[in-house]
This record gives structure tokens, sequence and C-alpha cells, in this order.
């Protein structure tokens, strides 16, 4: 219990709340660098998926390629930037962390907003053509809505991601909670690097549970029951 | 694109450092391997038992998502203690949080596989006298044989480029060729690390897809499964 009493002190200090190492300052550095990750990654990633969704054409080379993306170690490409003296710790580090974060939640968002596209049923689509929508209705009224919860699927799962593997960023030299586990680590203070750890963690459950609200909110009704049945066959990533 | 002390690639370190990048390949392969097989052999029998009873799906989806949401860093640390944070000991804290980090893709693959069996051959297979168990290690799980290669696929191509997280702790295999690139303002090899690491991704896709259609031989012949791509 020694060493959970001692978290409890850490969380209970209240230096550790204030200033610019501060557990709110850092907080919403994260939180900051997180949602500009995944809002960049939503225009490229999504804007791809849509298009080639859309016209039907070389989707299935893209997702393939997609998850390729997967195996690019974080680390590397996060290290790599930073020693750029272009780039290097622009912005305190969020330049360096933003691009190399933003190649990590291009993938599940892509293949998910192309599958999600793909499975608009096709009587549907003929159907809003007949009814003389143009190109770009049916893709706004009739394919966006109908792909919306799989789109979110895979930005829940890409924010996820992002906000987990910011911690990495403070490797980096960015301040985020991942700051608090680096210099734990370093230092071998576990209690400080596991009180970091629990803010993440915190962190990632939230956005979990606020992205998972806006799905619900995006859905079309008549499709609320429908679909949680089928996006386990389509999981993000993971199918 | 850079020019004086930093190129952007040096070809004599590959050279002269080839012993240490074989090194670090070969430990990355090891660590990656041993954390995809465990990972697997924990993940089918839970699969099976959270298809099977609705009970078990919540706790058995609720820990695989939390082991996957907690970043890997921050479970090295929280095992560290444990485990150990120098090598070798670090191996099994790495080996933990890689495993840990399989389990959600993995598990939900083979579920997702297992409701995808058509109920009909699962009856034609109890009518002709199998026992349940026999007809789910010779029906059920065959047919669901592309989900789980599909969830193996992607649970590979992520282990390898989490394994250089586990640079921090001492490991890393490739990831040392990063962190060392990293601390010495060197890019050579930090690429190296990148590339081989997509490099070794793509190697072990193509042997997986190769294993599957082995494994699968009657999906050669009819489109593949739908999320199976």
């Amino acid at each position: 219990m020694h060493f959970l009493s001692q978290v409890f002190d850490w969380f209970t200090t209240s230096a550790n709340w204030s200033g610019s190492q501060g557990i709110p300052q850092l907080f919403w550095n994260q939180l900051e660098l997180s949602a500009a990750v995944v809002a960049t990654a939503l225009a490229l990633g999504g804007g791809l998926g849509v298009i080639l969704g859309h016209t039907g054409r070389g989707g299935l080379v893209a997702v393939n390629a997609a998850n390729a993306f997967r195996a690019v170690p974080t680390l590397a490409l996060l290290t790599l930037l930073a020693i750029q003296p272009a780039i290097s710790l622009k912005w305190n580090g969020f330049l360096a962390a933003w691009i190399a974060l933003t190649a990590l939640a291009i993938p599940p968002i892509l293949t998910n907003t192309y599958v999600g596209m793909r499975e608009v049923d096709a009587d549907v689509r003929d159907a809003a053509k007949a009814m003389g929508l143009t190109g770009a209705q049916v893709l706004l009224r009739v394919e966006a809505p109908l792909a919306a919860p799989f789109v979110m699927a895979g930005v829940r799962t890409a924010a996820i991601e992002v906000v987990a593997t910011s911690t990495l960023a403070a490797y980096v030299s960015f301040s985020d909670l991942g700051t608090y586990v680096i210099a734990g680590l370093n230092t071998n203070n576990t209690v400080l690097a596991f009180c970091g750890a629990i803010l993440v963690a915190v962190m990632a459950g939230l956005v979990a549970a606020v992205l998972g609200l806006v799905t619900r909110a995006l859905t079309p009704l008549p499709m609320r029951r429908r679909v949680r049945s089928r996006l386990l066959s389509t999981r993000p990533g993971f199918a | 694109m850079l020019l004086g002390t930093n190129p952007f690639f040096r070809w004599s370190y590959v050279t002269s450092q080839w012993s240490q990048i074989q090194g670090d390949l070969v430990q990355h392969i090891e660590l990656s391997l041993i954390a995809v097989a465990i990972g697997t052999v924990i993940s089918i029998p839970l699969s099976v038992l959270a298809w099977r009873y609705r009970v078990v799906r919540a706790p058995v989806f609720g820990v695989a998502s939390a082991l996957y949401i907690i970043p890997s860093l921050a479970l090295f640390v929280l095992l560290g203690p444990i485990t150990g944070f120098v090598p070798p000991e670090s191996y099994k804290t790495a080996e933990i949080a890689l495993v840990g980090y399989t389990l959600l893709i993995l598990i939900w693959n083979t579920v997702a596989g297992l409701e995808a069996v058509p109920a009909d051959a699962r009856e034609a297979a109890l009518a002709l006298g199998y026992t349940p168990r026999a007809a789910l290690v010779r029906v059920d799980l065959p047919l669901a044989l592309p989900y789980i290669f599909a969830g193996l696929r992607v649970a590979m191509a992520t282990v390898i480029g989490l394994v250089t997280i586990t640079a921090l702790i001492g490991l890393g295999g490739l990831g040392q060729q990063i962190t060392y690139g990293f601390t010495n303002d060197y890019n050579t090899p930090i690429i190296i690390g990148l590339v081989l690491s997509i490099a070794l991704a793509a190697v072990f896709d193509l042997l997986l897809v190769g294993a599957q259609r082995l494994a699968v031989p009657w999906a050669r012949t009819r489109k593949p499964a739908k999320g199976a791509g």
C-alpha cells in the first residue's frame, strides 16, 4: 500500500496542479496535440477514403497501403523530424509530434471511411440517382450520413491510439503527460511514471466516451440498432 | 537533403555497423514473433469463450480494450518494478506489454470470424454426429480462419512498429538504431530503423498471406470474406 499512498500524495500535492509543468497545462497540451492530429488525419485520410469510396476505384490498393503504414514506427518518424534543423523544436516540439502522429492516425480513418462508403447499399445509391440527385448531392445527403458511423469508428480508434502514443512526444521534448512518464523512466521514479500513465488512461477514456456520444448523434436513427452488430465485423483497423 | 556532418543517408554507416544492425534486426524479429505467438495462443481460447458465453464477453473485451488503451510506454513503466527494467529481465516487461497490445486485435477478429460462420455449416456438422467440441475444432475455427489471419496481419504489423519503443527499456531491436540516431543527431540510423521495420512488416505480411492460402485453400476460388481485406 506504500506505493499507492505515494501516488495519492503526488496527486494531492498542490504544486503538481499549477505552472507550466503542472497537470492541467500538460493535460491541455496533450489534448490540443491529439485534437490537431485527429483533425488533420480526418481531413486527409477521410477525404481520400470518401473519394476512393465514392468512385470505387483504387480502394483496395489504398487500404492495403494503409495497413502497411501501421508498421511505421512512430518513434522513428518523431525522432527523425525532431533532429531536422528546419523542424526540430519548432513550437516546442509540437510540429514534429503533429506530423509523426498524423501518419499514425490516417490508416484507421482511411480504412473505415472507405469501408463505410462501400457499405452503402447500391440500391440506395441508385435510387438517389434515379430521383435526380447529382453526384455531389448523393455524396452529401446519402452516402455521407450512411457512412458516418464507420468514419466515426475510425476516428475513435485513431484518437485513442493518438492519445496513448502522444506520450512519446515527450521523448522529443514536447511537454505533455508523457513528460511525467519519460521523466519517471529516466530517474527510476515509478510513482511519477505511474501517475503520468493514469492521467493518459483517463484522457483516453474521456476521449473514447465523448467520441462514442458524437458517433451516436451522427448515426441516422434507423441505423442505430443495425450498425452496432455490423461494426463488429468491420471494426476499425481490425478488419 | 542535408549537407555537412549529417547527410540524409550515409552508406558507410551501414557497412561499418552491419553486425550491430543485424543483431538489432534479429532481436526485433524475436520480440515481434514471441509477442504475436503468445498473443495468438491466449486469444483463441478467450475468443471461443467470449463467443460461446455472453457473460464472458464483456469482461474479456473490457480487459483487452484496457490493455490496448494504456500507452505501451506506460505499461513498461508499470511492469518494470515487477519484471525488471534492464535486459535480460526487461524481455519479460516488453513481451507482456506487447502481448497485451495484440489481444484486442486478435480477439476482435476471431470472435467476428466465429460469428460469421454460417449456422448451416454448424448444424450440418452436428447432424453428422460431431460433438460440439469437434465441430468447434473442425468446422467453426477453420471457417473463421480468414478473419483470424486478418487479425494476425494487423497484429504483426502493429507489433513490429511498437517493438521500437522497447528501446526505452534497453531492448528495442531496430529501435536501438532510432534512439542512437536521435541522441547523436544522426539521420542514418533512424532511417535504417524506419526502413527495416517497414520491410520486416512487409515480409511477414507476405508470409502470413502465403500461410493463409495454404490454410484456407477453399477461399482461393471464392471472393474473400468481407472485412478480411
